[in-house]
């Protein structure tokens, strides 16, 4: 058996790749590929009638497998559906670090989902308040609830756009320039800032349009997303060159980062560096970029 | 006696000055007595030398009870002309106490294992050996043990004359009627010609076996009419289908790709990557994709290699068209972008496998290759790696050029899945040593990197590339605690083939497999 250590809310989160939880093949040792969550998927693809066995081999893996620092999401099936308080119970006794909610429309979706997991906790005898949980929005709806689904738990980590279905609803196809999502993406960026949690953008499928997948990488980080959902693990390498911070990014972060230490320490609560006017208010920022420095390799020190 | 492998070699075998392998480079300096054919002069000119059938060309070559006949494996697992040959001289004329010395032999030559366990074929020296010949061999059905070689050790043990060719017989896509022979221009086309000019030119009689006559005089030849004695038509010579693939392509898993990728970062990390390197890389997913990731580094740093060599396929040929490589030297082609392109593509050439790997001539390929791509069935902690032996202890597999390139090259780097199936790839102790751990550098698998504390040098590449990388010993424990540690095979003392290293030392033997009994096993 192998221990998780307890889930971090906030962690990196740059790439999430989907993959079929009934395949051991595949999720026997995901984690090498070097993404930072994988998500095993119960939902689309697995046959109807092989939830049972999806939930078998998930909760197997989840049990034997060391994914190490690699984070292991579960997407679960819809409400609407009659499996999803079965496949609950197996991501917490399989002691999964968090929940996709799928097709999530309202804040008591989440609350739902949130009750199965704590009755879930309960009955295998796992911490409360360990499975983390997070959205998937595949609607108008969920959309416009953006906010509220965003605030409705202190679980919820982050929340995340579901393209495939939200384009069938929208009556629209994936452009070029992203203009069929363009507003949804911004309303759930907004909403999740406001709220606190993290934002990731859909995934990418044609596989053998590496710059049209490029390009809505380089979009997704100017909009201010947290990661991507994947579908291969050929698409991490790019994610992970476009979200790595610039050089000059990670010296500014060390140098308030430093600059803050001291000044705090000399009871200052406002300085400057560079000539520009720091606050408390960026030092999660710096924080940030260190973090993600540090997972890309470029940072070695001691700040974070 | 052990030896620098720490395998067990038996005293018997070292007879007639045979020692055991003690360590890279140990024959350097060494003079050598060249032998040499003794061949049947032809001073009266002749319209033709062509001969109604193989069995009338074996009697032309005086074909006797144990002789040495040799083949070369260009047609693949598509050659018939082994299987054509053996039944000519053994069905048809009876012969017996036959030793084969193929440059390999595959799956292909199934039938041959029903001459051994006759008693009618007696040696076998080969590099490849697999199929149902690999079983009776593993079987101790073989009279003498099988010597198996690398495709540079063969033509130093021919030009040495430890091994003596009676008969050549040569695969020859096309033929004029005199015997010069090209690998290109008829319906079994296999390219390069390589591994049979040494054969051509050591043999005291050669044969051209061809399905494609063409106008004489068949330019420029592979092999010349000035060494041929009769050339035979057959009506197929091979199944093109299973000569060339139709073209190589890069793999699509992501398991190779990742691999791949790694193998590429490793070789940008290390000084030799520079303007006019050399690069040879095999066939295998992960090893044939280096190409792929090697280009995009060879763009970001603005440099071109300078020469490739081996094996042959398509994505090198197309890399050779793009000006990325400055020339391409071939001793065998893997698909027929390869095949149709050498000798064709300016800058595309052929070589002999002395050319190409002889660790006793003056300037073999392999000796200036800066990096190797090698694939493996096994490495252990020692770095020694097995292509030869299955988990089971059957030989099946060949080392081919892969001991003389790891020898040879400044950067071999091996690349392997760390399990296969239920089998851990990096293990404690190999099943039979082809290549010694002291020619092997660096191994990439897909759950890390480990570098050969032999080099610290390259060790401190990694290091300053940010390439993070672990102990062998640690990926071991990572497979066996994977897949779990298997039970030692059980051997009798029986030796069924030899292993001699490149410089004609014995680096490891295979002894007969005990069979497995249900009844015993925990």
């Amino acid at each position: 058996m192998i221990p998780r250590p307890r889930p971090e809310r906030f962690r990196l989160r740059r790439t999430m790749m989907f993959m079929n939880a009934q395949k051991p093949g595949l999720i026997k040792d995901a984690y090498i590929y070097g993404c930072d969550s994988i998500m095993l998927d119960l939902e689309d693809a697995v046959a109807e009638n092989q939830k049972d066995a999806a939930r078998f081999s998930l909760y197997h893996a989840l049990k034997t497998i060391d994914y190490g620092d690699t984070e292991v999401i579960v997407r679960i099936n819809g409400l609407d559906t009659p499996h999803w308080q079965e496949d609950i119970r197996v991501c917490v006794a399989g002691g999964a670090d968090g929940i996709r909610i799928a097709k999530c429309e309202s804040a008591q979706d989440v609350k739902t989902v949130e009750a199965a997991v704590e009755a879930a906790e309960e009955e295998f005898g796992v911490e409360k308040g360990r499975t983390l949980l997070m959205a998937a929005l595949e609607s108008p709806k969920g959309i416009l609830n953006a906010y509220e689904i965003c605030a409705a738990s202190d679980r919820m980590f982050g929340v995340a756009i579901s393209g495939g279905d939200f384009r069938k609803c929208m009556q629209t196809t994936p452009q070029p320039d992203g203009v069929d999502m363009l507003f949804a993406r911004g309303q759930m960026l907004l909403a999740a800032r406001a709220a606190g949690i993290q934002c990731f953008d859909t995934v990418f499928t044609n596989l053998d349009d590496q710059a049209g997948f490029e390009a809505e990488v380089l979009q997704n980080k100017a909009m201010g997303f947290d990661g991507k959902s994947l579908i291969n693990p050929k698409q991490i390498r790019f994610v992970h060159q476009v979200f790595a911070p610039t050089e000059k990014e990670i010296i500014q972060a060390e140098k308030i980062l430093r600059a803050y230490k001291e000044q705090s320490a000399a009871g200052v609560g406002v300085f400057t560096v560079d000539g520009k006017m720091i606050d408390i208010a960026f030092i999660p920022g710096a924080e940030r970029t260190l973090r993600l420095a540090r997972a890309c390799g470029m940072y070695e020190g001691d700040l974070v | 006696m052990k030896n620098a492998v720490g395998r067990e070699i038996p005293d018997a075998l070292l007879t007639n000055g045979r020692e055991v392998y003690q360590g890279k480079n140990y024959m350097d300096g060494k003079y050598i007595q060249k032998a040499s054919p003794r061949t049947r002069r032809c001073e009266k000119p002749v319209d033709t030398k062509v001969v109604a059938s193989l069995v009338e060309a074996l009697k032309q070559c005086g074909a006797k009870d144990g002789m040495t006949f040799s083949f070369h494996h260009h047609l693949r697992d598509g050659d018939y002309v082994v299987n054509q040959v053996m039944a000519a001289a053994i069905d048809e004329l009876g012969l017996k106490d036959l030793t084969i010395a193929a440059t390999s032999l595959g799956s292909a030559h199934d039938p041959i294992a029903d001459y051994i366990e006759e008693g009618k074929v007696i040696g076998i020296q080969t590099s490849g050996i697999r199929g149902r010949m690999g079983e009776v061999v593993s079987a101790g059905k073989l009279k003498t043990p099988a010597i198996i070689r690398s495709h540079g050790g063969r033509p130093r043990a021919i030009e040495a004359g430890e091994v003596h060719i009676d008969i050549a017989f040569i695969a020859a896509p096309t033929s004029d009627c005199m015997g010069n022979c090209r690998g290109i221009g008829g319906k079994s086309n296999c390219g390069s010609m390589g591994y049979a000019m040494s054969d051509a030119k050591y043999a005291d009689h050669v044969v051209v076996v061809t399905d494609c006559l063409v106008p004489f005089p068949n330019m420029p030849a592979s092999v010349e009419a000035i060494d041929v004695d009769a050339v035979v038509v057959v009506d197929s010579i091979g199944n093109p289908k299973k000569i060339a693939s139709a073209a190589a392509r890069i793999s699509q898993n992501p398991r190779d790709l990742m691999m791949a990728e790694n193998v590429a970062k490793v070789i940008a990390s290390t000084p030799y990557f520079k303007e006019g390197f050399s690069f040879q890389t095999g066939v295998g997913g992960p090893s044939l994709a280096a190409n792929l990731f090697l280009e995009q580094y060879m763009d970001e740093r603005g440099i071109k290699m300078g020469w490739a060599i081996g094996g042959i396929c398509g994505p090198m040929v197309e890399m050779l068209k793009k000006g990325k490589v400055g020339k391409v030297i071939d001793v065998q082609d893997f698909d027929l972008d390869a095949v149709n392109s050498i000798n064709q593509t300016p800058n595309h050439f052929e070589m002999s496998a002395s050319q190409y790997a002889n660790p006793a001539n003056k300037g073999a390929f392999v000796n200036s290759l800066d990096f190797v791509v090698l694939a493996a069935l096994e490495i252990d902690t020692g770095f020694n790696v097995n292509v030869l032996t299955g988990s089971d202890g059957v030989l099946r597999g060949a080392p081919g050029g892969h001991p003389d390139t790891a020898a040879g090259s400044k950067c071999c780097i091996i690349v392997t899945p760390l399990v296969r199936g239920r089998m851990a790839t990096v293990c404690e102790h190999v099943v039979t040593v082809t290549t010694p751990g002291d020619c092997v550098d660096v191994l990439v698998t897909d759950y890390g990197i480990a570098v050969n504390p032999l080099r610290p040098d390259l060790i401190e590449c990694l290091d300053k590339a940010g390439i993070p990388h672990v102990t062998i010993e640690e990926l071991k424990d990572k497979a066996y605690s994977l897949v779990g540690r298997p039970d030692d095979l059980e051997w009798e003392d029986k030796v069924v083939a030899i292993l001699e290293a490149r410089d004609g030392t014995i680096l490891d033997v295979v002894r007969k497999i005990k069979p497995y009994d249900p009844n015993k096993a925990e």
